[in-house]
C-alpha cells in the first residue's frame, strides 16, 4: 500500500493544459465543423462513440483522450454507455455494411441536437477500404454529419481541439432574448 | 530429409495409413513446405497430421482458374506444412473442421465468401455473410463486383443455440457495446449469474479486406495490410511485405530489419501496457490504469517522434522500412527503453501486492492447457495454458535469428497467468529492444521494390503481439495482387473465449474478454 501510495504522490497529477484552438487553426490540423452546438451545451457533452467498421486504430487513440495527461472529462465532455444518453456521436471506421443498420439505429435513437462527428479519415471518405459490396464507406453516405476529423487515426491532441472548438463556440453564442 | 525433420512424424503417420503425400516442396511457399494433394487425400492427411501432433493454423482458398484452391497450413515444432489442393468448383471439399475445430469458422468464412462446398461440415450456418449478399453470391470470385440496391438490413433470424429450462436466461449483447471498443455480437444463456453457454456472432467489422487488396501494388497492400488491425499495424505489415518480398525474391538490408524488429517491439509493449492497464480497470483497479496509460502515451510520443506516427502505420514498406533514424535516436530510445522496464517492473510489483485483484483475477476466465491445445491456441492466450510457441523463437525470422528470445509461459489459464505473461513479455521486449539498438546494423534502410517478372508467391510468418499472424500473397505477372489472406491470431483466439468464460459470472465477462483480447477487425476482415 504504501508502495502505492508513494507512486501516485511522486507521479503526481500530469494533465497538460490545453487551450482551445482558433478558427484559423481548424484547417491545420485537418477538422472541418459544419454545425456547432447549442449554447446549453457550453459545459457538458455527453459522446456515444460507434465504430461503424473502424480497423480499430481510431478506437486506440479515442481511449487516449481519458488517459491523465488529456483528461477529456475536465471539459466536461464524457464518454456514455447509451445513444439515449448522448448529444452527440462520435462514428469511425468506414461503414461497413453488415453495421450500417446498427448505426442508422443508433443515430435514430440519439436525441436532438444529434451532432456527428466522423472521426478519422475511412469515417470522412471510406480511406483504404472505399465502397465495396462490404463497406458503405464514408459516414456521410449512411447518416449527416456535422463535424469532420482527418487522420488516420487523429491524434487525441486533434481530437481534443475538435471538441474544444465545439464547446468553446457554444459557450460564444448568445441566448436571444 | 535429416532424423531431426519436426516434420518427419507426419511422414511416418502417412506410412503408417498407406498414404503417399508426393514430394515436398520446401521452395515455392517457404519457409513452410508444400504438399500438392488431390482432393481425395485431404482429409486423411490432416487425419495424418494431427495424429503426428502437428498444430493447426490456417485455411484459406481462392479461385485458380476455372477451378478453385484450398490451403490449409499447420506446424510442428517450428516446421511448417502446407497442404494445397487444387480442385473443380463443383466438387466438395471435405471438412477439416471433424479433425482441427479451430478450421470450422475459417471454412465457413470460404464457403460464404467463395461459394466453397464442404463435406461433413458440421456447422452449416453461415459466418461472415449477414445480408449484405446472398448466400448465392461470392464476393471473392473474380466475376463478382455487385453491390448491395440499398441499405443492408441487420442480422436478425441467425440461428443461435437454444437453452431451454426454468431459470435459464438469454442475453443478448451486441453489436454496438457499451464502451468504446469494436462491434459483435454475443449471446449469453445463464442461470443466475453464471454462464451456461456463450455464443459469439462476428462480422460486423467486415469491410472487403480480402477483395480490396486485389490488383494493388506491393505498396498498396503494405498500407491496407497495416490497417487490418490498427492495433497491429507493425505486425500484420511486416507479414504481408516478408510475403511479398519472399514472392518476389527481394533481400532486406540488415539495418531494416533490425529496424522492423524495433518497430514491432514497440508494438508490443505499448498494447501490452494499454491492457493491463485495461484489465486491471474491468476489476476497477484505476492505479493501474492510471499508470500504465501514462506509460503507453509516453511511448506514442516517442513513435511520433522518431518515426513520425504514433500507432507506427506505414513505417513497415515492401523492402525496408519508410524512415531512418539517427545514432542519437537510437541511442535515446535505448535509454529509454531501460527507463520504461525499471517503472514497469514497479507498477506490476504494486499490482502484484494487490489481494483484491489477485482476487478478481486469479481463477477467472480459466482456459486448461488440453482445452488450448485442442483449439491451437495461439499468442500470450496460448502461452497462459500451457502453448509454449513464439515465431520469434522457435521458428525465428531474421533478426531473431540472429537473438535468443524468452517466452514467459504459464499453466493457469487464467486472467491474471494472461496478464503475467504480458507483463513479462514487456521487459522481454524492451530488453530486446535495447539488444537490437545496440546492435543495429549499417548500411541503407531499404532495398527498391521491383516487381518479380512472372506470377508468384509467398508467405509470411511473424509474431504479432497477439501471437502468429499468417499472410498469404499470390501476384500476378504485372505485380498486382491475385490473392490476400492474412490470418490473424484473432481466428485461434475467439473460440476459447467461448470456452474459457463458461461457469463464471456474467460481470466477469469483461474482463474476460478483455485478457483474450481477440481483435474483431483482424478477424472480420
Ligand atoms: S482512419 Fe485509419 S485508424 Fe481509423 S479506422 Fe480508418 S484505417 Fe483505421
Amino acid at each position: 500500500m504504501l508502495k502505492l501510495l508513494n507512486k501516485i504522490i511522486r507521479i503526481g497529477v500530469i494533465t497538460e493544459p490545453a487551450t482551445p484552438p482558433a478558427a484559423a487553426e481548424m484547417e491545420r490540423l485537418g477538422i472541418e465543423v459544419k454545425r456547432t452546438l447549442d449554447r446549453r451545451f457550453a459545459g457538458s457533452l455527453a459522446i456515444r462513440h460507434v465504430d461503424a467498421g473502424s480497423c480499430n486504430g481510431c478506437e486506440l487513440e479515442i481511449h487516449a483522450l481519458n488517459n491523465s495527461y488529456y483528461d477529456v472529462e475536465r471539459f466536461g465532455v464524457h464518454f456514455v454507455a447509451s445513444p439515449r444518453h448522448a448529444d452527440c456521436l462520435l462514428v469511425t471506421g468506414p461503414v461497413s455494411r453488415n453495421m450500417e443498420m446498427a448505426l442508422r439505429r443508433t443515430y435514430d435513437a440519439c436525441p436532438e441536437p444529434k451532432l456527428v462527428i466522423a472521426s478519422g479519415d475511412c469515417a470522412c471518405n471510406g480511406g483504404e477500404f472505399g465502397v465495396s459490396y462490404a463497406s458503405c464507406g464514408a459516414v456521410a453516405n449512411v447518416i449527416p454529419v456535422d463535424v469532420r476529423i482527418a487522420g488516420c487515426p487523429p491524434a487525441p491532441a486533434q481530437l481534443l481541439a475538435a471538441l474544444q472548438y465545439l464547446l468553446q463556440s457554444a459557450r460564444a453564442q448568445h441566448i436571444p432574448r | 530429409m535429416t532424423d531431426d525433420n519436426p516434420l518427419l512424424p507426419f511422414i511416418d503417420a502417412c506410412r503408417r495409413n498407406g498414404l503417399d503425400p508426393g514430394p515436398m516442396d520446401p521452395a515455392t511457399l517457404a519457409p513452410a513446405s508444400l504438399l500438392r494433394v488431390d482432393v481425395s487425400q485431404w482429409l486423411e492427411l490432416a487425419q495424418a497430421a494431427k495424429s503426428a501432433g502437428l498444430r493447426w493454423c490456417a485455411f484459406w482458398a481462392g479461385e485458380y482458374g476455372t477451378d478453385m484452391e484450398a490451403y490449409s497450413c499447420m506446424e510442428r515444432a517450428g516446421a511448417y506444412l502446407i497442404l494445397r489442393c487444387r480442385f473443380g468448383r463443383e466438387q466438395a471439399l471435405p471438412s477439416l473442421a471433424p479433425v482441427f475445430p479451430s478450421a470450422d469458422r475459417p471454412e465457413r468464412h470460404a464457403r460464404d465468401l467463395l461459394g466453397i462446398v464442404f463435406k461433413d461440415q458440421p456447422d452449416e450456418r453461415r459466418w461472415t455473410r449477414h445480408h449484405a449478399w446472398k448466400a448465392t453470391e461470392h464476393p471473392l470470385r473474380s466475376d463478382f463486383h455487385a453491390q448491395p440496391p440499398g441499405p443492408t438490413p441487420a442480422d436478425h433470424e441467425y440461428p443461435f443455440v437454444t437453452a431451454h429450462g426454468p431459470g435459464i436466461v438469454e442475453i443478448p449483447v451486441g453489436p454496438v457495446h457499451a464502451g468504446v471498443i469494436e462491434p459483435g455480437h454475443f449471446r449469453f444463456q445463464a442461470m443466475g449469474e453464471i454462464i451456461l453457454n456463450l455464443e459469439e456472432r462476428l462480422g460486423y467489422v467486415h469491410k472487403g479486406i480480402e477483395k480490396a487488396a486485389v490488383g494493388r501494388d506491393a505498396n498498396g497492400l503494405a498500407r491496407l495490410a497495416g490497417r487490418i488491425s490498427g492495433d497491429s499495424t507493425v505486425a500484420h505489415g511486416w507479414a504481408a511485405c516478408q510475403a511479398l518480398e519472399r514472392a518476389a525474391q527481394i533481400d532486406v538490408p540488415r539495418r531494416a530489419l533490425w529496424l522492423r524488429a524495433v518497430l514491432a517491439e514497440r508494438e508490443r509493449v505499448a498494447n501490452h501496457l494499454g491492457d493491463i492497464g485495461a484489465i486491471c480497470n474491468d476489476a476497477a483497479f484505476a492505479f493501474a490504469q492510471y499508470q500504465l496509460t501514462r506509460l503507453r502515451e509516453d511511448s506514442l510520443r516517442e513513435n511520433a517522434t522518431v518515426f513520425g506516427h504514433r500507432l507506427l502505420m506505414d513505417c513497415v514498406i515492401p523492402g525496408g522500412v519508410a524512415g531512418d533514424i539517427t545514432a542519437d535516436q537510437a541511442r535515446d530510445m535505448r535509454n529509454n527503453a531501460i527507463t520504461l522496464a525499471a517503472e514497469v517492473k514497479q507498477v506490476i510489483q504494486i499490482l502484484e501486492d494487490s489481494e483484491s485483484l489477485e482476487d478478481r483475477l486469479m481463477r477467472t476466465g480459466r482456459l486448461a492447457p488440453e482445452l488450448a491445445a485442442e483449439l491451437g491456441v495461439i499468442g500470450f492466450a496460448g502461452r497462459a495454458s500451457g502453448q509454449v510457441y513464439d515465431v520469434r523463437a522457435d521458428a525465428p525470422y531474421a533478426p531473431y535469428d540472429q537473438f535468443e528470445v524468452r517466452v514467459p509461459h504459464y499453466r493457469a489459464g487464467d486472467v491474471a497467468a494472461r496478464a503475467k505473461v504480458r507483463s513479462e513479455e514487456i521487459t522481454v521486449s524492451l530488453e530486446m529492444m535495447a539488444r537490437l539498438l545496440d546492435s543495429l546494423p549499417n548500411g541503407p534502410c531499404r532495398t527498391p521494390w521491383h516487381a518479380p517478372a512472372q506470377a508468384c508467391a509467398g508467405l509470411g510468418i511473424v509474431e504479432g503481439w497477439r501471437g502468429e499472424i499468417l499472410s498469404y500473397v499470390s501476384l500476378d505477372e504485372h505485380g498486382q495482387v491475385t490473392r490476400f489472406f492474412p490470418r490473424d491470431p484473432s481466428w485461434l483466439i475467439w473460440p476459447a473465449l467461448e470456452l474459457c468464460v463458461q461457469g463464471n459470472i456474467v460481470p466477469d465477462f469483461p474482463l474476460c474478454n478483455k485478457s483474450m483480447n481477440g481483435s474483431y477487425s483482424g478477424h472480420d476482415l
